[in-house]
């Protein structure tokens, strides 16, 4: 029952502040409240190089880049310090698994932290 | 080893690297006569990727043919049109044909292309593409699956030093550095002052990343005004563009202007080469390299 209520709700929530996308594991604390996946090429981990000079997309020349927002806001909103710092740590590729699900039970329960077994950060 | 590895690894010579022409037609006649073209100059040679999302012979096949004529491939990969499976069977396919220099980008959007109406793909973003290379050449896919003996790669990725968000950009490309870039190849940056605090920003804290910067070799200043006007991410200063059109022989200044980029550019901080697209395919090449100081390295 909370498994099909919950994605409602959090829909009805995050997509009139956030335009959210129910990818299932939100990562927007860390990227200055800004939905990468919002971004046309779903980019978790920061801007293309096509960004224009005005700072607006390479693919919708009427909208500002999404991840030229989620910097501007991660420098000057007041959020908390650890999720500035976690701005800008690699995100593993998304789930797909998970979309359409409500990623405050992923949270919950931790689902949303699984990566796939050879999933590491580091150097060589 | 792959010769660019040793060369950046293992040296402190400078690397020359070019992005190798499209083929479409013309078969295996046109890799010959564009390989020998390029031999004389270039340490390695970027197969590129469908690039500007118009469908060309394939990043693999192409790398696979150069090889066979004597150049060592750089094979690009773009996240556009693949998903994780295929970009780690293109990893593993071009390790099987000792292909083991990588570069991994993004990629232009579909829009860019002349097939908009295509699925864009992005399953991972290049940051994740370049973590799944030195995944692989650590032992294993993305999923755990044991791969043995690992592939030897040589991983490299692409940065714009010169579009928003500015500050972000050197952070961004120590983040590529950590996912497992070992070279950068830089895109074209009409801005010099732009290119310098990034090569300066980067080296700074990683100076074992070895950076590429690229120059455009280009016909005029038509050229100029159209990858101002077209090419999203390059912005070419309005005193530059007047500079080039302004003047009495305008191919002339273009290429006097794109010798003082490279120039300035090889000056700078953790710049370990150029990286050479050349839209002119004419004896410009030639002398370009020689203003370099640079003498053929062998006959093509």
């Amino acid at each position: 029952m909370l498994k099909k209520l919950l994605p409602l709700v959090e829909h009805a929530v995050k997509k009139p502040v956030w335009d959210c996308r129910m990818c299932g594991q939100c990562v927007l604390h860390s990227t200055g409240m800004t939905c990468p996946m919002t971004c046309p090429k779903t980019l978790r981990n920061g801007p293309c190089g096509g960004v224009r000079e005005n700072g607006n997309c390479e693919v919708i020349p009427e909208m500002q880049c999404i991840w030229v927002k989620a910097y501007d806001r991660t420098v000057s909103l007041p959020l908390p310090k650890v999720w500035k710092e976690h701005y800008n740590e690699l995100r593993p590729p998304v789930d797909m698994q998970l979309q359409g699900t409500s990623s405050w039970i992923n949270l919950v329960t931790k689902r949303d932290q699984q990566v796939p077994a050879g999933w590491s950060v580091g150097k060589h | 080893m792959s010769i660019l590895r040793e060369k950046l690894e293992n040296t402190s010579e400078r690397v020359f690297t070019a992005e190798f022409p499209s083929i479409d037609g013309g078969g295996m006649d046109s890799v010959i006569k564009n390989a020998a073209r390029l031999a004389p100059w270039f340490d390695a040679v970027n197969a590129t990727d469908n690039p500007a999302a118009h469908a060309h012979t394939s990043n693999t096949t192409t790398a696979i043919a150069m090889k066979m004529h004597g150049l060592e491939p750089i094979m690009q990969i773009v996240c556009r049109d693949k998903n994780r499976i295929a970009i780690q069977a293109d990893m593993i396919g071009a390790s099987l044909h000792g292909i083991t220099n990588l570069s991994l980008l993004t990629g232009d959007d579909v829009t860019a292309g002349d097939e908009p109406e295509a699925r864009r793909v992005f399953d991972v973003d290049s940051a994740q593409a370049i973590n799944m290379a030195r995944i692989m050449a650590n032992g294993t896919y993305l999923s755990g699956r044991k791969i043995n003996p690992a592939p030897d790669f040589y991983i490299g990725a692409v940065e714009n030093s010169a579009a928003p968000p500015f500050d972000y950009r050197i952070q961004r490309a120590l983040k590529k550095h950590r996912a497992g870039a070992q070279f950068l190849q830089l895109q074209i940056c009409y801005h010099p002052e732009r290119l310098e605090a990034f090569c300066k920003g980067v080296a700074e804290v990683a100076p074992d990343l070895k950076l590429i910067p690229t120059i455009v070799l280009m016909k005029g200043a038509k050229g100029l005004a159209f990858m101002n006007d077209k090419v999203p991410g390059i912005d070419v200063p309005t005193d530059v563009l007047a500079r080039a059109s302004g003047a009495s022989d305008p191919a002339q200044e273009v290429y006097n202007l794109t010798l003082e980029l490279a120039q300035h550019a090889l000056s700078l901080p953790g710049v370990r080469g150029l990286h050479v697209t050349d839209f002119r395919h004419d004896e410009t090449l030639d002398l370009f390299m020689n203003d370099l100081g640079q003498t053929p390295k062998r006959q093509g």
